[in-house]
């Protein structure tokens, strides 16, 4: 098991130095940073001399080496944009966005769970129906015309909740958070919504199919013929089953959460790593953007990592087959 | 309000709302599009940036609401009677926010930080040589030459503490590659009328107002606290404003102009914007590489650049493309520009025939192909803009692709001259035409005509543009203007398309005319009886 994790993490390494790379070489298509560092003012010689103290003169593998060798030191180098440490600002950043994609998850777990289920076992009833159709809108609207749709419903219509920002944070167990705060629970609510609104409809499609296909099986035909309570056919013997490939989905979707969170953020101005990125890229701002890419790809390397790990411990059939 | 849970929760609120209507009568709650990029005032020439800093920081003459000259920080400023040297009389009694007294050490070190090669401002002030302390209330500027205009150049040139700086080892302006940080990047100690109290970059920032500042009865200074929040997309923006979360935004979308000016609470104050819109075409190469044309380069004839000035139909732009939220122009030269007159302003005829038998007079009958570059995240509606005129070029024959880039794409282009045909918008933070020739007009070399992608290169025009600067006969130095501007409308290098305007949506109780710059200086602001 050791040997695996340790193969794992050497794997991640190598996929995270590719992703690197390949950002370095995206970034010349994205413009030049010197019209953003530099005001209109700047004459031509004002930018041969930045960009050759910027070191941008030298081959993408030279600069993408000088990278890597001081990241290795946990040193990421200066915002071009905002003129402070990268590593300083995407600590300040993370946590905003890890807690909307966190409750975003649960949201979407738990709801998405709950109606998957539901929506199952009554397959006949108008209202398993009605959500059936309606969930067909969070898989098909984009997420951008969610959120300004939530904000036009819930902050300007009827005032009830914040249209942009995080609210006040406050102390939870050592952690700087919006959801110590009224203002901040209030402030996550929509665009927590919309970010999870995909997923839950995703999970709750998945709950349901796969729950239909196990209460065809014939256990569950053996349970029922038991006697059984409805209860607990449904939720000890039939829901468990169905958890299995609900468990990849969500690491998996974990990620994209966060990913997704990038136009989420701008929607709602949620100051969290994806508004910085969108930031840099309209900057142009290189070590934000490679700092960046970095960590979405370090988030992706370790939840596949522990979703493999997670299975072993769920199914027992996999642990053998490692073994 | 609507659903209180408990009796407690319902009780703190109205205890914090308590709170706040007696404690922070004039809080303004203020959202633009773009954040601040940093609180050095010498670390980036941005207009966001500067319009963050003149609250807190202040240059020794600042530009008023209305776009004129005002004292600041000196209290008057005069050429000595050697043109080459500039004396500025300081104010006396102004305190920084830690409470250390202003004086002329302050300015000669503010000066010298701000002329510094690591300095987004250092540009501005090329022309001074040096600067001198004379006693402490008095400082010398000296100039290569003389220099009539150097006033108009300080109006950003923020002064800082030397002492505070040194002591915090800001001496120089933040340089991005030496990996260090700079403790001017996030905290202030200026003069202004307001104080930093706290700052997360993209989120929030307020300032408080300065009870110590010198300006006190001079100005307004109603407000009492400012919450700056930048709020990006332009959708959310409206919807804060509209949900009354906040006060003051810069930058309504003018598809949400009726929208917001409809609603009962709500205003929006309009006025041109010191920024002119127009192409640029490459006049000077012999080919053009992006063009259908072998061999020849159209733009270099003038009545092909005749022919499309005149195809541009500017009032269908201005009422369809911009919803009439521009001015129409026939000049690169926005209104405030000393040098503007109404007869340079007035549009080139429209006339389709005259510009089709133009085309065929310089041998383009059939048209030609060519590519038109323009930006779609930096002007008021450009790539539009852009479409529009696709449609209007047609008409004479020439098929005009278009490419659409993001700015930081966009501009390169330019600047590494590798566009033929491209869109551009300037603006003129010194008020005056020189600025205009320096950067659009004079050929472009190592520190002249860096924005100059026309490849235009007049060697007669350049030297009168050089002479400007040191010409203090202020009514042959207009000539000179007039003659340089004379020789560029008939030219046609450029063609103009319109000024912006400047739409600031406000609470109703709010009354605050535009800047022309964009740039809010809340000291100015009043509240409504």
């Amino acid at each position: 098991m050791l040997a695996y994790i340790i193969r794992r993490v050497f794997q991640g390494a190598f996929v995270l130095l590719i992703v690197g790379f390949i950002a370095f070489c995206m970034f010349r298509f994205m413009g030049d940073p010197l019209e953003s560092i530099l005001g209109q003012e700047a004459t031509a010689l004002d930018r041969i001399e930045l960009r050759e103290r910027l070191g941008l003169n030298d081959p993408i593998v030279l600069q993408y080496g000088r990278f890597v060798g001081n990241a290795v030191q946990g040193e990421f180098g200066i915002s071009y944009r905002n003129g402070v440490p990268v590593a300083e600002l995407i600590s300040q950043r993370l946590p905003a966005t890890l807690e909307l994609a966190l409750v975003s998850a649960v949201l979407a777990l738990v709801f998405g769970i709950v109606l998957g289920v539901y929506t199952a076992i009554k397959r006949e009833g108008w209202l398993a129906n009605s959500i059936m159709s309606l969930s067909l809108i969070g898989v098909s609207l984009p997420t951008f015309l969610i959120g300004i749709l939530l904000i036009w419903i819930f902050a300007v219509e009827l005032g009830w909740l914040p249209s942009f920002g995080r609210g006040d944070t406050g102390s939870l167990f050592g952690i700087q958070t919006s959801l110590a705060t009224v203002s901040g629970i209030k402030s996550i609510i929509l665009p927590a919504i919309t970010l999870g609104l995909y997923q839950m409809t995703l999970i709750m499609r998945l709950v349901r199919a796969e729950m239909l296909e196990v209460l065809r099986a014939d256990y569950i035909r053996f349970a029922r013929a038991r006697g059984l309570s409805e209860r607990a056919i449904n939720f000890s013997h039939a829901l468990k089953n169905t958890l299995l490939p609900v468990i990849t989905i969500i690491g998996l979707q974990l990620g994209q959460i966060i990913a997704f969170a990038i136009i989420t953020e701008t929607v709602f101005q949620w100051p969290g790593v994806g508004l910085l990125f969108i930031n840099a890229v309209q900057f142009v701002d290189i070590p934000v953007m490679t700092t960046y890419l970095l960590l979405v790809g370090a988030m992706f390397v370790v939840l596949n990592l522990l979703v493999d790990l997670l299975y072993a411990v769920i199914d027992p059939r996999l642990r053998v087959a490692k073994r | 309000m609507l659903h209180r849970p408990t009796i407690t929760i319902a009780t703190a609120v109205a205890m914090a709302l308590a709170g706040m209507s007696s404690a922070n009568a004039n809080t303004l709650r203020w959202a633009s599009s773009g954040d601040s990029l940093t609180l050095d005032p010498h670390a980036q020439n941005e207009g966001p940036t500067h319009t963050l800093a003149h609250q807190m920081y202040e240059p020794l003459l600042q530009r008023d609401m209305a776009g004129e000259i005002i004292p600041a920080l000196a209290t008057s400023w005069a050429v000595t009677d050697d043109p080459t040297v500039w004396r500025f009389t300081l104010r006396q009694g102004v305190k920084f926010h830690n409470g250390a007294d202003f004086n002329a050490d302050d300015v000669v070190f503010s000066i010298n930080r701000t002329r510094a090669p690591n300095s987004a401002m250092k540009e501005l002030l090329t022309s001074v040589v040096d600067v001198k302390k004379v006693d402490d209330y008095t400082v010398d500027l000296i100039t290569e030459g003389p220099n009539p205009l150097l006033p108009a150049n300080l109006t950003n040139q923020f002064m800082m503490d030397e002492d505070w700086t040194k002591a915090n080892g800001a001496e120089q302006p933040q340089d991005f590659d030496n990996g260090g940080d700079n403790f001017a990047v996030r905290n202030v100690n200026g003069t202004g009328a307001f104080k930093l109290t706290s700052r997360v970059i993209d989120e929030k920032t307020v300032l408080t107002a300065n009870e110590d500042y010198w300006g006190k009865d001079e100005f307004p200074n109603e407000i009492t606290e400012i919450v700056y929040t930048p709020i990006q997309s332009a959708g959310t923006r409206v919807a804060a404003l509209l949900s009354g979360e906040v006060d003051f935004i810069q930058d309504v979308p003018v598809q949400d102009l009726a929208r917001v000016d409809g609603t009962d609470s709500l205003k929006v104050n309009s006025a041109p914007q010191n920024r002119t819109i127009f192409f640029g075409l490459n006049v000077g190469d012999e080919d053009l590489t992006n063009d259908n044309v072998d061999g020849k380069n159209p733009f270099a004839d003038l009545r092909v650049r005749q022919a499309m000035n005149m195809a541009i139909n500017r009032a269908a732009i201005q009422r369809v493309v911009m919803r009439d939220q521009s001015q129409p122009t026939g000049i690169i030269m926005p209104p405030f520009v000393a040098g503007w007159t109404e007869a340079l302003d007035a549009l080139p005829e429209g006339n389709m025939d005259g510009a089709k038998a133009l085309m065929a007079e310089a041998g383009y009958e059939e048209g030609f192909t060519v590519t038109l570059n323009c930006p779609n995240d930096r002007y008021v509606n450009d790539e539009a803009i852009c479409q529009a005129a696709v449609g209007m070029f047609a008409q004479i024959g020439i098929n005009v692709n278009l490419d659409a880039k993001p700015k930081a794409q966009h501009f390169p282009l330019i600047a590494n001259k590798e566009t033929d045909f491209y869109m551009l918008g300037w603006g003129v933070p010194t008020f005056d035409s020189e600025y205009i020739f320096n950067f659009l007009v004079h050929t472009s070399s190592d520190d002249r005509g860096s924005w100059n992608g026309t490849r235009y290169s007049n060697p007669e025009v350049d030297s009168m543009i050089v002479s400007l600067g040191s010409e203090v006969d202020l009514e042959k130095r207009a000539g000179t203007v007039a003659a340089i501007w004379e020789t560029i409308q008939s030219e046609v290098i450029y063609l103009p398309i319109h000024h912006q305007v400047l739409n600031w949506g406000m609470a109703n109780n709010i009354e605050f005319p535009v800047q022309p710059e964009d740039q809010p200086h809340f000291k100015f602001l009043t509240y409504a009886q």
